[in-house]
């Protein structure tokens, strides 16, 4: 087992109060596994991402530990994290596309940030041209600067870059959002391929994109406002959903071969509460058909099947 | 590269030209008659004299000639390096009055606007990284950098010199001394010189410091200093990279300060009587010596524009992009 999160708390210090972005969660990912996360805006997905690797200014680790390789991770600490960031847990953020330092050369800037864990060019620059071959990226990309790059070149120099040193876990955020269809399939194929050479053991991967984890991941997690709705391997979250909020999710996908002249594609109906002071209980009961009494106390994240998890009253 | 530094040659070069034809122009404007001065310091009464002595000046300063032809006759001149004869300390040539002037105008500026730079952003980018520093530097230098020219050239006068009596107040160097090579008079020189360059030196300071304190904290916030922080980067480096780019604005911030610190000097001159550029323009102006106010102004022009031609191939040498756009990009 890579990763181990137990009953995580990350709140958002604001002036009108904490918002409780993720309120507990409690999940592990395997060696080898891709783990996607999926939840509409808000949920908490990019907040966990954050607080797995590096919390900002605002962001308070109110509670829960993160084991990585029987390693627990020293969220708060921002100097003792800095030892395992990048080694261990590195990052493809949301904004590949402006990541990199615009007037530094690439390969320039790589030296630099390697130079500062210690690591030298030269050793690894064989390596660094091997993979970005295997991204189909010349090496003489690390001559250029950012600007001189398509999107998709950047969003593969990113890749390269932050699996370099082989880290322990890989974190993707909205990874494929920013691209065009036929680089979003290059970067998921990369991504999987990354995971099956062995430069990452485990990857999450945050988009609200369904229909890409459904490429990539091999298990999925669905979010809802903070907590954890539902977690199964990806198959079976597309196919057969337990969750009313996943199969909300789902059905609002649209699918080949249906015709929306005829039928109204669903959404789901209402908008996730407020995090500032979000309710007691399940926090899906105020949009659920399947809501009853007991929802007011909030459902366990209960193993119903092999690898399959569910926090509903309704279901377990 | 090469088409870049040809259009802004040509760019520099039309603005020379418009520039020297207004230098040309502006002092025909003004009111008052210079020939009508020089007859009058004579203190000749007799009619005819005056008639012959206007006669002799008018052509000797080739005011007698129709107007396009004096302009024609200025530009063929100033390619000989002939910017007239001074009215004011008639018969020495302008080019003279002005080349003597220059080297304390530039001895005053140069140091104060590259020292300013250079203390300014690091004192900026010190303060971006420290609350302390952050709350003294940041009221300091807005007090500083909202003081008029010629108000702190007056209190520094009044406080180092006048009250203190560290530095002398005037002048470019001591009034009982002969301009030679010693060691005496170039100490003499110096601590003439220490007033005008602090009060410049102060001014501009902290508009860079506090121009570099908000370009380095927005550039610790954007994406590659977060993205670096992520995979661990120490924050030596983040900052390092960080002020790097910061300085493209602060240097663009430079070429567009260029007249207004030149402004400044000019003024401050006039303060401590100091025989530079702004002194000699003013006089000029007392004296309605057209020749030596445009002389004058030309060479401040020249500066303006040699030194914004040398800011603008900086850029180019430090930024990148602006490089990747001249030669039409590889992507």
């Amino acid at each position: 087992m890579a990763l181990a999160v137990n009953d995580l708390k990350v709140w958002y210090r604001t002036l009108r109060g904490d918002v409780k972005a993720l309120d507990g969660v409690t999940f592990e990912v395997a060696d080898g596994e891709i783990m996607g996360i999926a939840g509409e805006s808000g949920c908490g997905k990019t907040t966990l991402g954050k607080a797995l690797i590096r919390l900002d200014t605002r962001m308070q680790h109110v509670g829960g530990t993160v084991v990585l390789d029987e390693t627990e991770l020293p969220l708060s600490d921002d100097g003792a994290m800095r030892r395992h960031r990048y080694r261990e847990v590195s990052l493809i953020p949301q904004y590949a596309m402006s990541a990199m330092n615009p007037t530094r050369k690439i390969g320039r800037m790589i030296r630099d940030l390697l130079a500062a864990h210690n690591v030298r060019y030269t050793d690894v620059l064989p390596e660094l041209e091997r993979r970005l071959e295997l991204v189909g990226l010349d090496a003489e990309v690390l001559k250029r600067y950012p600007i001189e790059l398509s999107g998709g070149m950047k969003q593969r120099v990113v890749l390269v870059l932050s699996t370099l040193l082989n880290p322990s876990l890989l974190i993707g955020d909205e990874v494929t959002s920013a691209l065009d269809v036929s680089s979003q399939k290059a970067v998921a194929r990369a991504l999987v391929e990354f995971r099956d050479h062995g430069f990452v053991k485990s990857m999450i991967v945050i988009t609200h994109d369904i229909s890409v984890l459904f490429q990539v991941a091999d298990t999925i997690l669905v979010m809802y406002a903070g907590h954890l709705a539902e977690k199964a391997p990806a198959k079976t979250i597309i196919n057969q959903p337990l969750h009313p909020y996943t199969k909300m999710l789902i059905g609002a996908l649209p699918k080949v071969g249906d015709r929306y002249e005829e039928q109204q594609l669903e959404g789901i109906e209402g908008r996730p509460p407020s995090l500032l002071e979000p309710p007691a209980g399940c926090r899906f009961r105020d949009r659920c058909p399947l809501a009853h009494d007991k929802c007011a106390e909030a459902p366990p994240f209960k193993e119903v099947a092999e690898g399959h998890h569910v926090a509903c009253w309704a279901v377990s | 590269m090469r088409g870049y530094l040809a259009r802004k040659t040509l760019v520099y070069g039309l603005t020379f030209v418009v520039a020297v034809t207004l230098n040309w122009l502006i002092p025909r404007l003004m009111p008052g008659d210079p020939v009508q001065r020089m007859v009058a310091r004579a203190a000749v009464q007799h009619p005819e004299t005056i008639a012959s002595m206007t006669e002799y000046y008018e052509r000797t300063f080739g005011l007698d000639l129709p107007l396009w032809q004096q302009y024609l006759n200025y530009w063929a001149a100033l390619f000989r390096g002939d910017l007239g004869t001074s009215v004011w300390l008639f018969p020495a040539p302008v080019s003279q009055v002005v080349l003597d002037a220059v080297p304390y105008t530039l001895g005053i500026m140069i140091p104060a606007i590259l020292l300013s730079f250079v203390v300014g952003n690091s004192v900026g980018a010190m303060a971006a990284r420290s609350r302390w520093l952050d709350n003294v530097a940041l009221p300091v230098g807005y007090l500083i950098t909202a003081m008029p020219y010629m108000w702190l050239a007056i209190l520094l006068a009044w406080g180092f010199g006048v009250a203190l009596g560290w530095f002398p107040v005037a002048g470019g160097y001591d009034f009982g001394l002969v301009p030679q090579w010693s060691w005496s008079f170039a100490l003499d020189l110096l601590q003439h010189w220490v007033l005008p360059f602090l009060s410049l030196f102060l001014v501009s300071l902290g508009g860079w410091a506090i121009g570099m304190r908000n370009l380095i904290i927005y550039e610790l916030e954007s994406d590659y200093a977060n993205y670096l922080a992520a995979l661990g980067a120490p924050k030596r480096l983040i900052r390092q990279y960080a002020f790097r780019n910061a300085q493209l604005p602060q240097i663009t911030g430079l070429a567009l300060q260029l007249g207004t610190i030149l402004g400044g000097a000019l003024v401050t001159e006039i303060v401590f009587a100091y025989p530079g550029l702004g002194k000699l323009v003013l006089s000029a102006i007392q004296n309605q010596d057209f020749f030596l106010l445009q002389g004058t102004l030309l060479f401040v022009v020249i500066g303006v524009l040699v030194a914004n031609f040398v800011i603008d191939i900086v850029y180019v040498l430090v930024d990148p992009r602006t490089r990747t756009g001249l030669t039409g990009g590889t992507a």
